[in-house]
């Protein structure tokens, strides 16, 4: 019951593009079309799921026991850039189509806020799932199952965007509007939709 | 022209600056630690002010962490006052952090909203001391008076339209309550240990 | 280079570069802080001096560093920034520190920093790239106030926490949709005013 209310919250009430404005950047540059929108997610995916496996742990058995919480960020991030540079060297390996697909968005996951994002709030905040003991702080399984959720959720809002988007491009649009301020407009109506989950948690 | 990127150099040059930012870091960590403490100490004594009677001792350093929640003694002399839990639970937004000021028989004295992420205008009014969940529930004891909202056939009545967080709120001071019950003193105002 | 020509980088950093309106980088923090014109401006200012640090530093070591390994260490370089002005505002600002949340750290992956960093400061002198921090820095600063003041008169009816309004205002704008409404159409207005569409 627990893990439904994770995954339904993550993706829908918290949406971590449309309510929590993580991942903006790759989100506007990245939904121009369907198919690029797909692989963005599941190389987001991934590079989520691990890195907040890795940070969390380095948390956990480094950072609070040493008292050198000073240096999450930076220790956070070099995992995270280390990780992508991982990522792109398998999947160059083992999928060559699809490195050659994703191109510069691959580096660019680095600076996506999203994976940064879900990695600290793993370690910082304390949630209440319906846990008997009221909100808390979250185990590594826990941690892990928000983090593909979250993941799932940006992918959703991306999926989605491309689609309405792909659209856009046929329609006549006014010229000081053209590119990203009508993105931004309809990311704002989704986000007005969104909205309406809510409560549901 | 850049130094070459030669494996050695890369290794040298990038281990050579993590270790000074490392010491840069470390130094403004060691300058900042007090003032940092100071202001978190002083942010939970005010929050502790707000909801326990008027007490000398220095609360922060009276603290009980127990499964559930935290528990500051408020005393005055040799005699506790009140006893200030502070829980967690999940509101409309995300998590509402909220501190109960219990006299020493259970009676609720004042609650304080410590964090929430409420909608502004809704469910936000909670941090308003006057709004109707936190003006009600002062003065009741939990042994005695149900608070739960009224739609849910108890004593208190809901921010307009947030029961939701109105629920959250009540939910989260019944649980503070247990906190209390399991933790603190019997009805005659001893503690218990 | 004349005299012109230096506060010629400060000014394209306010307006031919403007980092939300024209590049259209750093949108998270752009779309996360601005609830209100404070939070948007304390915002910009810890971004800037994130910005201005980082430009110089990079700026005065960019030719030590390997190429193939630049990108991790500027990254270090700009995360310990940010862990220091995190340090010092969480000391002596608290407030501030508490309503920017989680965005602190997130200036790390500012784009808009790396971007610089790769862009302007490893190829040019130290004090040219702190002039370029400091025009991109206010460019940054002055869209979020910009922003963030439009966001608390629509939905608080306050501006810099004086409030003109009775009770609350259109309460969509302090929110997730406002944020992206109000963004699209302030930047179709800077772009009509300084002719760039």
């Amino acid at each position: 019951m627990e893990i439904i209310l994770i995954f339904v919250s993550a993706i829908f009430v918290n949406n971590v593009v449309l309510s929590q404005f993580l991942g903006i950047c790759p989100f506007l540059g990245v939904s121009k079309k369907v198919g690029t929108a797909v692989g963005m997610t599941a190389a987001v995916t991934f590079v989520i799921a691990i890195a907040t496996l890795v940070t969390f742990l380095l948390q956990k058995y480094v950072l609070v026991p040493l008292e050198l919480e000073f240096l999450q960020t930076v220790s956070f991030i070099l995992v995270i850039a280390s990780l992508v540079q991982m990522v792109e060297i398998i999947i160059k390996k083992i999928s060559p189509s699809l490195y050659q697909a994703l191109g510069i968005f691959l580096p660019l996951i680095t600076t996506n806020c999203v994976v940064l994002g879900v990695a600290i709030q793993v370690v910082s905040n304390e949630y209440d799932f319906g846990f008997a003991a009221g909100a808390r702080m979250l185990g590594l399984g826990e941690a892990m199952l928000f983090a593909i959720a979250t993941a799932i959720g940006y992918g959703l809002a991306l999926i989605l965007f491309a689609g309405i988007r792909e659209q856009l491009e046929l329609s006549n649009v006014p010229k000081a509007f053209k590119g990203v301020p009508i993105a931004l407009l309809t990311a704002g109506i989704m986000a007005l939709a969104f909205m309406g989950f809510s409560g549901m948690v | 022209m850049a130094t070459k990127s030669t494996f050695g150099n890369m290794v040298l040059v990038l281990a050579g600056i993590c270790l000074v930012c490392s010491a840069l870091l470390g130094t403004v960590y060691a300058v900042t630690k007090a003032p940092i403490e100071a202001s978190n100490l002083a942010k939970v004594n005010a929050a502790i002010a707000a909801v326990t009677p008027a007490f000398d001792n220095v609360p922060s350093e009276d603290v009980q962490k127990v499964d559930g929640g935290e528990i500051y003694t408020s005393r005055m002399g040799d005699e506790v006052v009140g006893y200030a839990v502070k829980v967690s639970t999940t509101g409309f937004g995300g998590t509402l952090t909220i501190m109960v000021g219990f006299a020493p028989d259970g009676t609720i004295y004042n609650t304080s909203v410590i964090s929430h992420s409420e909608t502004p205008g809704l469910g936000a009014k909670i941090v308003d001391e006057n709004c109707a969940p936190r003006a009600q529930v002062k003065g009741k004891n939990p042994a005695t008076a149900d608070l739960s909202v009224s739609k849910d056939g108890g004593e208190i009545d809901a921010i307009t339209a947030s029961t939701i967080t109105s629920r959250a709120f009540l939910k989260a001071v019944n649980a503070a309550y247990e906190v209390f019950k399991n933790n603190c003193a019997n009805t005659d105002g001893h503690e218990q240990e | 280079m004349s005299k012109n020509s230096k506060f010629q980088l400060i000014v394209d950093g306010i307006v031919k570069n403007n980092p939300t309106f024209v590049l259209v980088l750093g949108m998270c923090p752009t779309l996360g802080t601005t609830t209100s014109a404070i939070n948007g401006l304390g915002m910009g200012l810890a971004t800037m001096i994130v910005l201005i640090l980082s430009n110089i530093t990079i700026s005065a070591i960019a030719k030590l560093i390997p190429d193939k390994v630049r990108i991790p260490c500027y990254i270090v370089v700009i995360a310990s920034f940010v862990t220091i002005v995190q340090l010092l505002l969480q000391a002596y600002v608290p407030v501030l520190y508490d309503s920017l949340g989680i965005f602190l750290p997130l200036i790390v992956v500012n784009c808009i920093i790396l971007g610089r960093a790769e862009a302007f400061a490893n190829k040019n002198s130290v004090g040219d790239s702190a002039l370029d921090g400091i025009g991109i820095g206010l460019g940054f600063t002055i869209a979020l106030t910009a922003v963030g003041l439009v966001r608390e008169i629509l939905g608080s009816g306050s501006a810099f926490g004086w409030k003109f309004v009775e009770g609350d205002g259109m309460l969509a704008f302090v929110l997730a949709p406002g944020a992206f409404i109000v963004l699209a159409y302030l930047m179709v207005i800077f772009r009509k005013v300084t002719k760039q569409a």
